[in-house]
């Protein structure tokens, strides 16, 4: 059927995609992530290498991409917890547009902070 | 799967969602005050290694992990993959290996004298 | 005739399989949806099927999807859809179900989650037995006071995403019910209940994207009693009840 599907189109979905794609995007991350630090089992030298690596002008974003991703799904999982475990007030749902604050701000500090 | 395990799954991951609320809070903190000085390797483990109180820290973060993130992938892997039943428990299960493994090498990797 | 200003509908016509099929209806003041479709089965094709009955914002069955969205079309202004515009005004019947023909879809499966949630009363009084005393101030009577208005017109399981993804999921209709029955002191089947809508194909399922509270017509929150369920049958599950 090729009839229009339009109910996607406000903010509870938009916050589910949110969380899920971050969700997914760190999880494929995390191993890679655990490996790197794993590296320093063989000492500092292979470590500072890994490091050196980072420095790099595209793992700053990359990283910056990380931090952004996980203050995404921590916000949208405060909210979550929020609206499951707290009795249902109307605020509750203005909780989305905390979230994305607080995200975009952690973004903002890690990118003047950092870069 | 029982019912009842999978309610017991829903509140698992609730509950280490909460437990990782706190641990990541505390871990981004970290990190942009590390980040803040600019580090090396050597000042990074200087810091770290021997240091009991940050390595029980992050064991509780990376075992929080293996429980949160394997439940999470399985509504991705019902709704989006269409892969249910065995097959997505036993690819879980060893997602959740990998990352308990994996964390806590680099746990040790970093903390242990 | 042609000072009357036109609206330019699209219907589906078929089954699953089928087409948007147009046509042009005259625009009229206060004009509903339900106004359009009426007029296209009386006046242009005879053989359109569709499903009224009050026609004024009671019963439900007029539910249908309208440009995108489900709705009421009895209770839907032309205007608030289409605002200024000619259209298009496109109509198709409620997702998630399969379709009987044109703008009627079949019902059955919706009802029958209704049944495996346990969204049905189970006495414990005899006529023996002296009135119930529920105060409308207990907490437990206002839960289900929010949610009782429900009266299955499918829209909000029309509405969601995860029904769509899970052939099994309730939906939220079916647990809105029964979370009403949860809160209901003189129900004698809590254990069941709750058995029924814990797991994947129940409460646990839902993710909260709030397509269903954003969606009602009449402005019941089924998030917020799923949220309730949640929290009890993780209580019920501790407990070794579930």
């Amino acid at each position: 059927m090729n009839a229009r599907v339009r109910t996607r189109e406000h903010p509870g979905y938009w916050a589910f995609v949110v969380h899920r794609i971050s969700g997914i995007l760190l999880v494929l991350f995390l191993p890679f992530h655990f490996w790197a630090l794993g590296q320093a089992l063989t000492g500092a030298a292979r470590l500072d290498e890994f490091l050196h690596w980072t420095a790099h002008p595209l793992a700053k974003v990359a990283e910056w991409g990380l931090v952004v991703l996980l203050a995404a799904h921590f916000t949208g999982g405060v909210r979550l917890l929020v609206l499951e475990f707290l009795p249902w007030r109307e605020w509750q749902r203005a909780l989305l547009a905390t979230a994305t604050v607080v995200t975009a701000g952690v973004g903002l500090l890690f990118l003047v902070d950092v870069l | 799967m029982s019912v009842r395990t999978e309610t017991l799954l829903w509140l698992a991951q609730r509950l280490s969602a909460m437990l990782l609320g706190v641990f990541v809070l505390v871990h981004l903190v970290t990190i942009l005050y590390a980040m803040h000085g600019g580090l090396t390797a050597q000042e990074i483990l200087s810091r770290t290694q021997g240091n009991i109180g940050w390595a029980i820290f992050y064991v509780l973060f990376v075992l929080a992990i293996a429980v949160h993130a394997p439940i999470g992938l399985r509504n991705v892997l019902t709704e989006w993959l269409h892969v249910r039943g065995r097959a997505a428990d036993v690819l879980l299960t060893t997602l959740a290996v990998i990352l308990s493994v994996w964390g806590l090498r680099a746990v040790w990797a970093v903390f242990a004298q | 005739m042609s000072d009357t200003p036109m609206i330019q509908v699209r219907v589906w016509r078929g089954t699953e399989e089928g087409e948007l099929r147009a046509y042009e209806v005259p625009r009229r003041p206060s004009q509903t949806v339900l106004d359009v479709v009426t007029y296209i089965q009386r006046e242009l094709d005879e053989t359109l099927s569709y499903r009224f009955a009050c026609r004024v914002g009671m019963c439900g069955s007029c539910a249908m999807n309208v440009n995108g969205v489900a709705r009421w079309t009895c209770r839907t202004h032309v205007d608030k859809v289409l605002g200024g515009a000619k259209g298009p005004l496109e109509l198709a019947p409620l997702r998630n179900m399969p379709v009987v023909k044109d703008l009627v879809c079949d019902m059955r499966g919706f009802f029958d989650k209704w049944a495996k949630a346990r969204g049905y009363f189970e006495p414990t009084a005899t006529r023996r037995d002296d009135f119930a005393r529920v105060s409308p101030e207990s907490k437990q009577r206002r839960l289900a006071e929010a949610g009782i208005e429900c009266i299955g017109c499918g829209v909000c399981y029309a509405s969601c995403d995860v029904v769509t993804w899970r052939p099994d999921y309730l939906g939220p209709a079916a647990l809105n019910r029964a979370w009403t029955l949860v809160n209901d002191p003189r129900d004698g089947a809590q254990r069941a209940r709750l058995q029924a809508v814990a797991g994947d194909g129940g409460c646990h399922a839902c993710h909260t994207h709030v397509s269903c509270t954003e969606r009602c017509p009449k402005g019941i929150a089924p998030t917020a009693s799923i949220a309730g369920l949640k929290r009890a049958t993780a209580m019920a599950a501790l407990k070794g009840d579930v």
